[in-house]
């Protein structure tokens, strides 16, 4: 591992409210977008000489076409309840990354050209003029930011920062600055099908090999099916899962979980990606773009349910907006909603979370475990934030939070949750999601992941943890990294089915 | 008739107005703003009555702001519920004859403003005390609890110090409803009390005071989540799907 250019935070009992440090991280800047992936997505490339006419005009756009950024412009009281609550500004003491810090970096521009007092008398209500300094302190840190909303617990209004920064980074892409990572992937999902990039036939030798891997692990032939159509279920998982480590190992796990269930499934070259990076760039029509593959797989391949893997953001756009943006989901009266409604199993929820396909079968006794399998795991569940704060599993509020971990306890004998605030509903963020992902950021992930990596360390120091569960593929992504940073072993980290598949006994 | 019941008049009326339509334009543009996505902050209520409730505790007990901070919150509530009694009490000037409810809750309001007052001296001292407070803190956020302080204070003053002319105050007050105008009475500590609450509202529609209205349109908090079997859909990105299909 290459030596840290920054200071690595110390772990603590607690995690600490530092106190703040102003331009502790005003010089992070991820690498901007070069002419390629902008022009493909619209956008330009550099700043024009009109570059403050577009990003007031943008905004102002924004602002008539999304209440939650109308209202959230207005209704802060700068009371101070969510400075606290930001796994970034805990692990940097940056105070631009305390929330409401970073909503006053356009509240303070929106109040200038869009209110009275703004207009009139700026210097009053801290109002400032969009100047370059002011467009690259929301490229730095809306690129600090990963939509997690765990400020939106917190405020008394619900005001939710991710919000604000989907807008913030709209503007800066209508003007020429968008981030090189994210659109970068978004160019790959639209062109070839997956963020990775991975071409149909590269993606059907891999499952071939892991089908060859699985028989000779366990003397069964779990298949993974690809592009059959009549299938009955449409598994969509983060292109990860194909490709890296430790995710692929819960794609076999979703493999075994089919195959003891005896259905016919299939994966799709063209609904190669669960993921949607449209959502973190707050553009509606991307992430409508992206989302429509699925859809068109799906009326493609004939399948009847549709089944989303491990993966957080996605399964946040699925759950949430899938029905809204490609009407997979019920109650549209439309033709466009009709069309895919009429062929679509309505004894199930559309879409439903892999987690919640696997417990329905534990609860109905189609599946068979060996616990004891899983007896030199201690294990601890992370929430992941687009899980826990942007969807829902089953039929209660909070299911997302019940139905994993109760799997967990379904295929393993220990298990030991992390303290309690810092799971659930007040989640601490990975510090690696909403478009982080990236090396260029890694001091911002580093330091971000400060809370999560105490919370954990108190499990470990306390009860022996020693494996990191969670369902998504940033989260995997971002921990294998980060944990041998704080000194931890990068495989502790891993998925729900990698335990499921470890348990599971197949005929 | 004197100048200063003539500027005092008008300055209610004036206020009376900007406060009532402002608010009412602010209401409309957030009404009118659609919102596209089922985004409210999970876990949230499946149902209607569900969201109702979910409201309520946020508006009644501060739910998210006692899970945030205990002394924001403690501050902040024993703000409002005073400003809230002290409200009720202050009908008694419009009405005649007076409604029973509002007779009984003038003790509790005459000591509400208590309550209003150490809410929002601890809210100010919170801006001065905490590095982080401190530093979001703009002119405004200060002006506006002095603001406040002020009211309550000259308010509580009249009260409890020195006793304002309270029968000449109503026949003013009861003038502005009825249209039959009165003489304001010359008391200073009156003039700078109505003042200020005329200033207050003719702000409030261009200030963060807007939270108020504000929190019922938040879909972070109004929204259901259903979206898996309700099909949420904003008028322009319906129109967008017409053009496609």
């Amino acid at each position: 591992m290459a030596v840290a250019e920054f200071v690595i935070p110390e772990l603590t009992e607690y995690t600490v409210v530092p106190k703040i440090n102003p331009g502790a991280m005003d010089k992070v800047k991820s690498f901007v977008a070069p002419k390629g992936p902008q022009e493909y997505l619209g956008y330009p490339w550099e700043l024009g000489a009109d570059w403050k006419e577009r990003a007031i005009d943008k905004m102002g756009d924004l602002l008539g076409k999304y209440r939650s950024l109308r209202v959230f412009m207005d209704a802060c009281v700068h009371c101070g309840a969510c400075t606290d609550k930001c796994h970034y500004f805990l692990g940097t003491a940056d105070p631009n990354n305390m929330p409401v810090a970073r909503q006053d970096l356009m509240r303070k521009v929106y109040r200038r050209y869009f209110t009275l007092p703004g207009k009139i008398a700026p210097w009053l209500v801290g109002a400032e003029d969009l100047t370059k300094d002011v467009l690259n302190q929301w490229y730095t840190y809306y690129h600090q930011c990963s939509e997690c909303r765990r400020c939106s617990v917190y405020c008394p209004y619900g005001i939710d920062t991710a919000e604000v920064t989907m807008a913030g980074r709209e503007i800066l892409n209508h003007v020429g600055m968008g981030q090189k990572y994210s659109n970068e992937i978004l160019v790959k999902v639209q062109k070839i099908g997956n963020n990775l990039g991975l071409p149909g036939p590269a993606l059907e030798d891999t499952l071939l090999g892991l089908e060859e891997d699985i028989e000779a692990d366990t003397g069964v032939p779990v298949k993974m099916p690809l592009d059959v159509e009549g299938a009955e279920i449409l598994l969509v998982t983060p292109s990860a899962d194909f490709f890296s480590e430790p995710h692929v190992e819960s794609l076999i796990g979703y493999a075994k979980v089919f195959h003891a269930a005896g259905v016919s499934w299939t994966l799709s070259t063209k609904a190669s990606e669960a993921g949607n990076f449209g959502l973190f760039n707050g553009n509606y029509e991307t992430m409508q773009k992206v989302a429509m593959r699925i859809r068109d797989a799906a009326l493609e391949l004939g399948c009847k349910r549709i089944i989303v893997g491990e993966c957080g953001h996605a399964w946040r756009v699925a759950y949430s907006f899938w029905n809204t943006l490609t009407g997979i989901g019920y109650g549209g009266e439309d033709p466009f909603s009709k069309k895919l409604q009429q062929q679509l199993d309505n004894r199930y929820p559309q879409p439903m979370h892999i987690c919640e396909y696997t417990w329905d079968l534990i609860e109905n006794g189609v599946l068979k475990f060996d616990k004891s399998l899983n007896d030199d795991r201690v294990i601890t569940f992370h929430d992941s934030c687009n899980v826990a704060r942007g969807s829902r599993m089953g039929n209660e509020p909070g299911g997302q939070f019940i139905i994993p971990r109760n799997i967990i306890k379904a295929v393993a004998n220990n298990y030991q949750d992390m303290p309690s605030d810092t799971i659930g509903e007040v989640t601490f963020c990975c510090g690696g999601g909403g478009g982080l992902l990236t090396d260029d950021l890694i001091e911002v992930r580093v330091k971000g992941a400060l809370p999560r990596m105490n919370a954990f360390n108190s499990v470990v120091q306390a009860n022996g943890v020693n494996f990191l569960a969670m369902i998504c593929a940033i989260c995997k992504a971002q921990f294998t990294k980060v944990l041998p940073y704080y000194g931890f072993d990068r495989g502790q980290v891993g998925g729900v089915h990698q335990l499921v598949s470890t348990a599971i006994k197949l005929d | 008739m004197t100048s200063l019941t003539v500027i005092y008049t008008g300055l209610m009326y004036f206020a009376t107005i900007i406060l009532i339509v402002g608010i009412a334009y602010r209401i409309y543009e957030y009404s009118r703003t659609p919102a596209p996505l089922v985004i409210p902050t999970t876990p949230a209520p499946t149902t209607n009555s569900g969201v109702v409730l979910r409201l309520a505790r946020e508006v009644v007990l501060f739910e998210s702001l006692f899970k945030a901070n205990k002394w924001i919150w403690i501050f902040g509530w024993l703000f409002h519920v005073g400003l809230a009694l002290v409200l009720l009490r202050h009908i008694r000037y419009f009405q005649e004859p007076v409604w029973f409810w509002v007779e009984f809750v003038q003790p509790f309001g005459k000591y509400a403003s208590f309550m209003m007052i150490a809410g929002l001296a601890g809210l100010w001292a919170r801006r001065f005390l905490v590095d982080r407070v401190r530093y979001i803190s703009t002119p405004s956020d200060h002006l506006m609890l002095a603001l406040l302080i002020a009211i309550g204070v000259s308010g509580a003053m009249m009260t409890f110090v020195t006793h304002t002319d309270i029968v000449a105050l109503k026949a003013f007050a009861l003038g502005l409803v009825v249209f039959d105008l009165q003489p304001v009475p010359e008391d200073l500590l009156l003039l700078i009390h109505l003042g200020l609450v005329a200033v207050l509202m003719i702000i409030f529609p261009v200030s963060k005071l807007l939270h108020a209205p504000g929190i019922f349109f938040s879909p972070t908090r109004n929204q259901k989540d259903d979206p898996r079997t309700t099909r949420h859909i904003a008028p322009w990105a319906a129109a967008l799907e017409r053009d496609k299909v």
